[in-house]
Order: structure tokens, then C-alpha cells, then sequence
């Protein structure tokens, strides 16, 4: 019997095998990441700021260029976060059935309610991370892929090309980058996909070069299949748990950076709201104590970023081989 | 050893010429004109032309290219457009306000950074370990503008305790030398200008190093925990050496490579990171400077401010890489 019918004749029998496999180390994995307190607090603030970036602009038809009240500017906050401050100054301490709750984060320098902007803003701030991890993941792997699995002059220049990125801060360059190309939230967004991408593609390649060789790769190449589809199905999905950690600890990563582009003048031009602009713009009203004006906004970035930082950190441990199966 | 010095130099220069390139290329990849860029849509044409002969930009790309880096080979980082100011006499006059406050925050984030991540790695899942570690994944969560912003409003705003704009108060006069203010100030044995200096110090000090200590502690704590579960340090314990030389003489010894390149690869962040802190604070550094040309559209002042923190952050990985070697005879061999 030549080789290729005896896979042929064992394939449902090892499809049948590797199926069950799979389903009992994701039970594995579910199993572990729910054991761990900190999948639990990430998982839920990172699923708490998906749920509130999609909802939002779906319910709220903001319109940024005529929010304005100059009636109500630097109004403090209401409501609960009014309540709280006066028990903790004033000396007539307010009781919680008096508080209206027309800005329960306060108001903006043009009276604008900072709770729906903060809102608007957390879903910018999302949906360019998603944005960017997802062309610089797809982008990255690609080039990784393809320079660890064709090796040869692919491999050197693409991966030259990628510590020329990497050789640059990356703050810096997308600094750099968005400001000879402009400054608007889209330049942005493409200016710090480019500089994640070598870290990717890095990963990639090394998954891709410690998988060629490995038997299954030589048989699947024995029984002719051709370079991509080996990449396809044997080399991405071997490769598949630290791009997601990768990729989780990203998205936190692009979060800070939009909104320190925006913090500089550099990302979302105003009215619209995004995080780091309303940061930026918080700055001189902090001075006369308009504390609420900086907190909100920040706060909202912290949430999210340690969501999903706390969250890439339990995937790591979950998903590591090394350690499963040891508790 | 000096094979090895030599390979990883050789190994840099294309990176060195790849980053050149593209500095080069940044203010060309300007959409239109960059010259009507610079000066705004109602600029007169004679300006336009005037400022296209000053940034050389009628002739041939790759002619451009071999005029710029030569011109960069004799220390010519060109002149400001605003001003017609040499560059690199700017940069030299600014860069002391930026080493000085890295310096500080790197120092600092080491000092704390590494008994952090040792005490967290000796006593595992205790409360302390616990701490220190949720600790350092706030501080990787927090931005800088972000705790910035809120030191600015409890310790200068509500508590008054500190100043929060620029290096020193005008009033007071200080001899400069290094340009290092502390360094000056000690020199000249003027303690309140020293004083003076410190104070400004902690708060931007403060913000740039958080997120450097976090990932310095988090480090030393995974290299740590690799080593303490090493066969030699269960034979050094059990030949009855004391727990404090097991930590420090056997432990941390060999715990010591990743923590050395993590702490030359956050010096290099730091200084990009020093363009937000230097925005918040005010601190007439290079990336403070940057911010200004950024809004003053001054192109030729981003393209050199980005090319010399660059090159420093590719020699600083050199460096890393040679002393990683030095410390890690295996290294130099493969």
C-alpha cells in the first residue's frame, strides 16, 4: 500500500480523534480561564466596553457639531457621582432622592454632557484597536508566514524590512507618520497598524520555522501538498494561541497609542469626541479644579486597556501547553 | 568577543540605512507639496520656490538622499523653517532636559523595579506577589497623559506640594554646564537651585516611570521564577546554603540577562515616551519640542527629532546586545 492510501484510509478514524482532542482542550481551556480571577474581571471589562462601544451609536445619533449648552459649561457631575462628592465636601451633605441626572459625569468647557461623549468615545477607541490589530495581524502573519515558510531572499528582506520598524520607538514613528500624512483618526489608524505589524510577523516566522520541520509537516509535504496549504492548515492553526494572546494584549496596546495620538492633536479632529482629545482639552480646566472634566475619559481608557491586558495574560496562561493539564 | 562587537556592528548598518531611508522619505511621503504644506495653502509662490531650494526639493530623489546624508555625516541636521535656525544646535541646547529626565525615571523604575520582581518571584502566589503584580498591570494600563494629568490635579492643584511646569522656577539663577540641571546645581553648589530642580523632577519623573517599572518587575519576576526552579539552586540549597546567597549570588546572577535587556530596551522607550510626559509638564526637552513643531507644521524639525531618537534607540539595542554577550558567553558562540 503506497503512503498516500494508507492516509487516505486512516483519515476518518484520525479526524475523528483530532476532533474530540480539540474539544476536550478547549474544555481545558475554558476550564482554566474560568478558574482564574483575573480572565474573570478582564473578560468582563473587556466584554462590558465591546457591549457599550456597539450599543451606543446604535441608540445615541450624536451629533457632535451641535452639542452645545453653554449653559450648563463645567457643570459638575449629578446624579450618583454628585451625591458621592457631596458627602464627601460639602457641608450640607445633599440625600440621594434631591440629585437630578442631567450629567452624571459633568459637563464639558461647552456644556456638553461628557457621559455620552465618553461613550462615543470609548467606541471610536475600540473600533479603531480592532481596526488596527486586525490589519496588522492580518498583514504580519502574512509576511511571517510566508518568510518562515519559503525562507531564502523572502525571509531577509522581509523581516530587514521589519527591524527597520522595529529599530523606530513605535510612538514615535506613528507620530511621525501621521504627522507628514495628516493628522486625522484614519492616518492614525494605519500609522500604528504599521508599526505593530513586525511584532506578528516575528511570532509568526518563529512558529512557522519550528513547525517545518516538524513530521507532519514532512508528511504532508510527502503526499505533495503544496507550500500555502501547508501554511494554511497545519502552520496557522499550530500557531493560532499566542497570535490570540498577542493580539489581545494588542488591542490595549492600540488603545493607548489612539488615544495618545489624539492626547497630541494628532488622531480624532474635534467636535468629535474621542478619549485623548477630551484628555488633552481636560488639561486647562484642571487647573481650576474641574476634576471630573480628566477623569471620566481617563478612567474609561484604563478600564478597557487593563480589560484586556488582564484578560491576554489569563489567554496566556491558559492556552500555554506547558502548563496545561498541571492543576 | 571583539569578532562578536564587530558582526553585530556590521549586522546594524543596513537597519541604520533602512531607518535613514525612511526618515528621508517621511517628509517626502507629505501628500502635494510639502513645501505649500509648510507654509499654508495662502502662501506666495516666491515663498513656495524659496523654501523648495532651501529643503533641496527640485532635484532627483536619490540626489536629495546622497545630499542629506552627507550633510548628516558632518553633524548638518538642516535649519528650522521657522526661523532658518540650525537643528542640530536646537537639538544639543534640549537634549539635556530629556537625558536628565530619563535617566531619573530609568533609574528609579530599576531601583524599585528589580527587589519588586524579586520579592514577588521568592514568595509566589502570596499576598505580596499578588500586590505587586496587579500593581505592575496597572501600571501597563494606565497611559501616561492619563496618570499625568491626575498627579498634576492632586499633588499641584489640591495638595500644592509640588510644581508641575517646566525644570526650575525663572527666579532662580543656575550656571549651566552640563545642561544636566542636578548635575549643574551640584557643581555649582547652589542648593536651592538643586532643590529647586529636584522638586520639579518628581512629578514628570513619576509619570515617565510607571510603566518601566511595571514591565522591569514583571521581568525580574518571570526570570527569576525560571531559575529558582533550576537543578543548581536545589544543589545549593541543599548543600546548606543559606536562603539570602542562594537569591542573591546564585538566583539573580543568572536572572540577570533578560532583566539588563529589558532595562536598555525601556530606556530607549522612555525617550518617545518622554514626548507626552514633556507635553504635560512642560519640560523644554526634544519632545516637548517635538509637540510644538508638530502644531507648527516645522517638518524638518520632526524628520530630525525622529532620526536622532532612532539612531539612539538602535545603538542602545547595540549596546544591550554586547553586554547581553559579555554577561552570556553562549550568545557570542551561536
Amino acid at each position: 500500500m503506497s503512503t498516500a492510501t494508507q492516509l487516505k484510509t486512516s483519515e476518518p478514524v484520525k479526524r475523528l480523534n483530532g476532533g474530540s482532542a480539540r474539544r476536550e482542550m478547549l474544555r481545558d481551556i475554558t476550564r482554566r480561564l474560568w478558574r482564574n480571577p483575573s480572565a474573570r474581571i478582564g473578560g468582563f471589562l473587556a466584554l462590558a466596553s465591546i457591549t457599550i462601544a456597539i450599543i451606543v451609536p446604535l441608540l445615541d445619533n450624536y451629533d457632535p457639531v451641535r452639542d452645545n449648552n453653554l449653559g450648563a459649561r463645567y457643570r459638575p457631575p449629578d446624579c450618583l457621582v454628585g451625591w458621592l462628592t457631596s458627602q464627601l465636601n460639602d457641608v450640607e451633605k445633599q440625600s440621594i432622592g434631591d440629585m437630578t441626572c442631567e450629567f452624571p459625569f459633568g459637563a464639558d468647557k461647552n456644556g456638553r454632557d461628557i457621559m455620552r461623549r465618553v461613550g462615543h468615545g470609548l467606541s471610536v477607541s475600540l473600533s479603531v484597536g480592532a481596526f488596527v490589530v486586525g490589519i496588522s495581524l492580518s498583514i504580519g502573519v502574512s509576511i511571517g508566514l510566508a518568510a518562515g515558510f519559503l525562507s531564502g531572499w523572502v525571509e531577509s528582506i522581509s523581516m530587514r524590512s521589519m527591524d527597520v520598524i522595529l529599530a523606530f520607538p513605535s510612538l514615535l514613528l506613528a507620530i511621525a507618520l501621521v504627522t507628514v500624512a495628516g493628522a486625522s483618526l484614519t492616518n492614525g489608524m494605519i500609522a500604528i497598524a504599521i508599526t505593530q505589524i513586525p511584532t506578528f510577523a516575528r511570532l509568526s516566522r518563529s512558529m512557522a520555522i519550528s513547525i517545518r520541520n516538524t513530521e507532519y509537516v514532512v508528511a504532508a509535504r510527502s503526499v505533495g501538498a503544496g507550500g500555502f496549504s501547508i501554511m494554511l492548515s497545519h502552520v496557522l492553526p499550530n500557531s493560532l494561541a499566542p497570535l490570540i494572546v498577542q493580539a489581545t494584549l494588542m488591542l490595549g496596546t492600540a488603545v493607548i497609542t489612539t488615544a495618545a495620538l489624539g492626547f497630541l492633536g494628532l488622531g480624532q479632529q474635534p467636535p468629535w469626541p474621542e478619549l485623548g482629545k477630551m484628555l488633552a482639552e481636560s488639561q486647562p480646566a484642571l487647573a481650576s479644579g474641574k476634576w471630573w472634566v480628566m477623569l471620566f475619559p481617563g478612567l474609561t481608557i484604563v478600564l478597557i486597556v487593563l480589560g484586556f491586558n488582564l484578560l491576554g495574560d489569563a489567554l496566556r496562561d491558559a492556552l500555554d501547553p506547558r502548563l496545561r493539564g498541571s492543576d | 568577543m571583539s569578532k562578536y562587537i564587530i558582526r553585530r556592528a556590521l549586522e546594524s548598518i543596513p537597519v541604520i540605512i533602512g531607518v535613514s531611508i525612511l526618515v528621508f522619505l517621511l517628509l517626502r511621503l507629505i501628500p502635494g507639496d510639502p513645501a505649500v504644506a509648510i507654509l499654508g495653502e495662502r502662501a506666495t509662490p516666491e515663498n513656495v520656490a524659496a523654501i523648495r531650494e532651501r529643503l533641496g526639493l527640485n532635484k532627483p530623489l536619490p540626489e536629495q538622499y546622497v545630499i542629506w546624508i552627507g550633510n548628516l555625516l558632518q553633524g548638518d541636521l538642516g535649519n528650522t523653517v521657522r526661523g532658518n535656525i540650525p537643528i542640530a544646535n536646537e537639538l544639543r541646547s534640549r537634549f539635556p532636559a530629556t537625558i536628565e529626565l530619563s535617566l531619573v525615571a530609568i533609574t528609579l523604575a530599576s531601583v524599585i523595579g528589580v527587589p519588586m520582581g524579586i520579592i514577588s518571584a521568592v514568595r509566589r502566589n502570596s499576598v505580596v506577589d499578588t500586590t505587586t503584580m496587579f500593581g505592575a498591570l496597572l501600571g501597563v494600563s494606565v497611559p501616561i497623559f492619563v496618570l499625568g494629568l491626575l498627579l498634576i490635579y492632586l499633588f499641584g492643584v489640591q495638595l500644592k506640594l509640588l510644581p508641575f511646569i517646566g525644570r526650575i522656577d525663572s527666579s532662580i539663577e543656575l550656571e549651566t554646564r552640563t545642561g544636566l540641571f542636578v548635575v549643574d546645581s551640584i557643581l555649582t553648589g547652589n542648593w536651592e537651585a538643586l532643590q529647586n530642580t529636584i522638586s520639579h523632577l518628581i512629578l514628570p519623573a513619576v509619570t515617565l516611570f510607571t510603566v518601566p517599572l511595571a514591565i522591569i518587575a514583571r521581568i525580574t519576576r518571570s526570570s527569576m521564577l525560571e531559575v529558582l526552579n533550576q537543578d543548581y539552586i536545589r544543589t545549593a540549597r541543599a548543600k546548606g546554603l543559606g536562603e539570602r546567597p542562594v537569591i542573591f549570588s546564585h538566583a539573580l546572577r543568572n536572572a540577570l540577562l533578560p532583566i539588563i535587556t529589558i532595562i536598555g530596551l525601556q530606556l530607549g522607550t522612555l525617550l518617545s515616551g518622554a514626548v507626552l510626559t514633556e507635553t504635560i509638564y512642560s519640560w523644554p526637552g526634544i519632545g516637548k519640542w517635538l509637540f510644538d513643531s508638530i502644531i507648527a507644521r516645522d517638518y524638518p524639525i520632526v524628520q530630525s527629532v525622529t532620526l536622532v531618537v532612532s539612531l539612539i534607540y538602535v545603538i542602545i539595542n547595540y549596546v544591550v546586545d554586547i553586554l547581553y554577550a559579555l554577561v552570556d558567553p553562549r550568545i557570542r558562540v551561536a
